[in-house]
């Protein structure tokens, strides 16, 4: 989704990538990606609600959403792993960055 | 690449949002692309720009099922463009540079080469008054993205021949589009309706009648327009949708054609819509 220039909340807000050789929490992970999804959409969201499904973020927000999750935790998002269903809720992309940044079981 | 049975190719003049956009759906559904732009600096930076919006595609399902991606080659010269099935124009909206162009396509395809002019509000019979063989340039009004939406207008111009409207066919089955054929003149069907409409709506928010949010709230809750008329601005380009307002309150005289004040600031401001990261939204990580 998109923030309206009549509003400038996000400008302050920033988003330092994460080192990449923390273990990071998956609550630290939901976490951060949650502000930058409150910063795009004015909401705050759940960890199990599916955003697409939601109609608050279009299908060009994906995109976004990918490039925010793969630079602040230093991963690529690449072949059957990018999928809209590893980025619908807070849940699947914390999951995802995990298993990518090798915390994952099939690692 | 010749010889018998050779695969087709698409060539795609102009290298901006549309055409790497064009170029895009081509590649996904498996077909070769050349790619045409004169400036150098913008076709630098073109297959990073594809590569992007082909992950897109992907995430969104619209690759071929086979998942083959066409080959992506890049030119600066409109003769790379000699060996095309078929060509696609999709440069900046003038009407004299389109011309330009299609003068140079027609000089270096194979004689009866359909040739496609990508606009949203050009009507195709000044162009085609403007070029040799006529008969074989179609208009197509492509959606950005055109990977993601699947439906588009084909304008069949008074001097478009029959064999222009196969081949325009066969592309768009190949491209798996559906086109829906239109007659020609400024706007065509969805431009007439739809930038008229966006202008209103930026005047509105000049106005101060409501806030940019609340405009496409109302359209979205309402009115059911899935995207709401300024983040439909952005998406199209705030500098392209002026281009197309003025070609068509040139050439109809439609006050409500004239773009507001609002939206010529934001061109002059360079806040041009999703493609600079900001125009009535804000785009990007930051």
């Amino acid at each position: 989704m998109t923030e309206s220039t009549t509003r400038s909340t996000a400008d302050s807000t920033t988003f330092e990538p994460a080192d990449p050789t923390a273990d990071l929490p998956v609550a630290a992970i939901e976490d951060r990606i949650g502000a930058f999804l409150e910063a795009k959409t004015k909401a705050t969201w759940e960890r199990e609600v599916d955003l697409f499904a939601s109609g608050a973020v279009s299908s060009l927000f994906a995109m976004e959403l990918v490039v925010f999750v793969e630079s602040t935790f230093g991963i690529a998002v690449e072949g059957p792993d990018l999928a809209l269903d590893n980025f619908r809720t807070l849940r699947s992309m914390s999951a995802l960055v995990i298993r990518l940044r090798g915390g994952g079981d099939d690692a | 690449m010749t010889g018998n049975g050779r695969a087709p190719r698409l060539a795609v003049f102009g290298a901006g949002v549309m055409g790497v956009g064009i170029a895009t759906l081509a590649v996904a559904r498996g077909v070769a692309v050349t790619l045409v732009d004169v400036d150098r600096a913008r076709l630098d930076t073109a297959r990073a720009r594809l590569r992007h919006e082909l992950r897109l595609a992907q995430m969104m399902g619209a690759l071929s099922p086979g998942g083959a991606i066409g080959d992506l080659r890049l030119a600066d010269a409109a003769t790379a463009a000699a060996d095309a099935t078929w060509v696609i124009e999709a440069v900046t909206e003038l009407a004299g540079l389109k011309a330009d162009v299609h003068k140079e396509i027609a000089a270096v395809v194979a004689p009866g080469t359909l040739r496609v002019t990508n606009t949203s509000s050009i009507p195709v019979d000044e162009l085609a008054g403007q070029v040799p063989s006529p008969e074989d340039l179609v208009g197509i009004h492509f959606m950005n993205p055109p990977y993601l939406i699947g439906t588009l207008e084909i304008v069949r111009g008074p001097r478009t021949g029959e064999r222009a409207m196969s081949a325009v066919r066969d592309l768009l089955s190949t491209l798996d589009r559906r086109g829906i054929v239109v007659g020609d003149g400024p706007g065509f069907v969805t431009s007439r309706l739809l930038h008229r409409m966006i202008n209103d709506a930026a005047n509105l928010v000049e106005e101060g009648r409501a806030s940019v949010e609340d405009v496409d709230a109302l359209m979205e809750g309402c009115l059911g327009h899935p995207t709401g008329p300024l983040r439909t601005a952005d998406l199209i380009g705030i500098d392209n949708l002026v281009d197309s307002l003025w070609v068509l309150h040139e050439r109809t005289g439609d006050e409500g054609c004239r773009p507001g004040e609002l939206l010529l600031r934001k061109v002059a401001e360079g806040e041009h819509g999703r493609k600079t990261g900001r125009g009535f939204y804000r785009y990007g990580a930051s």
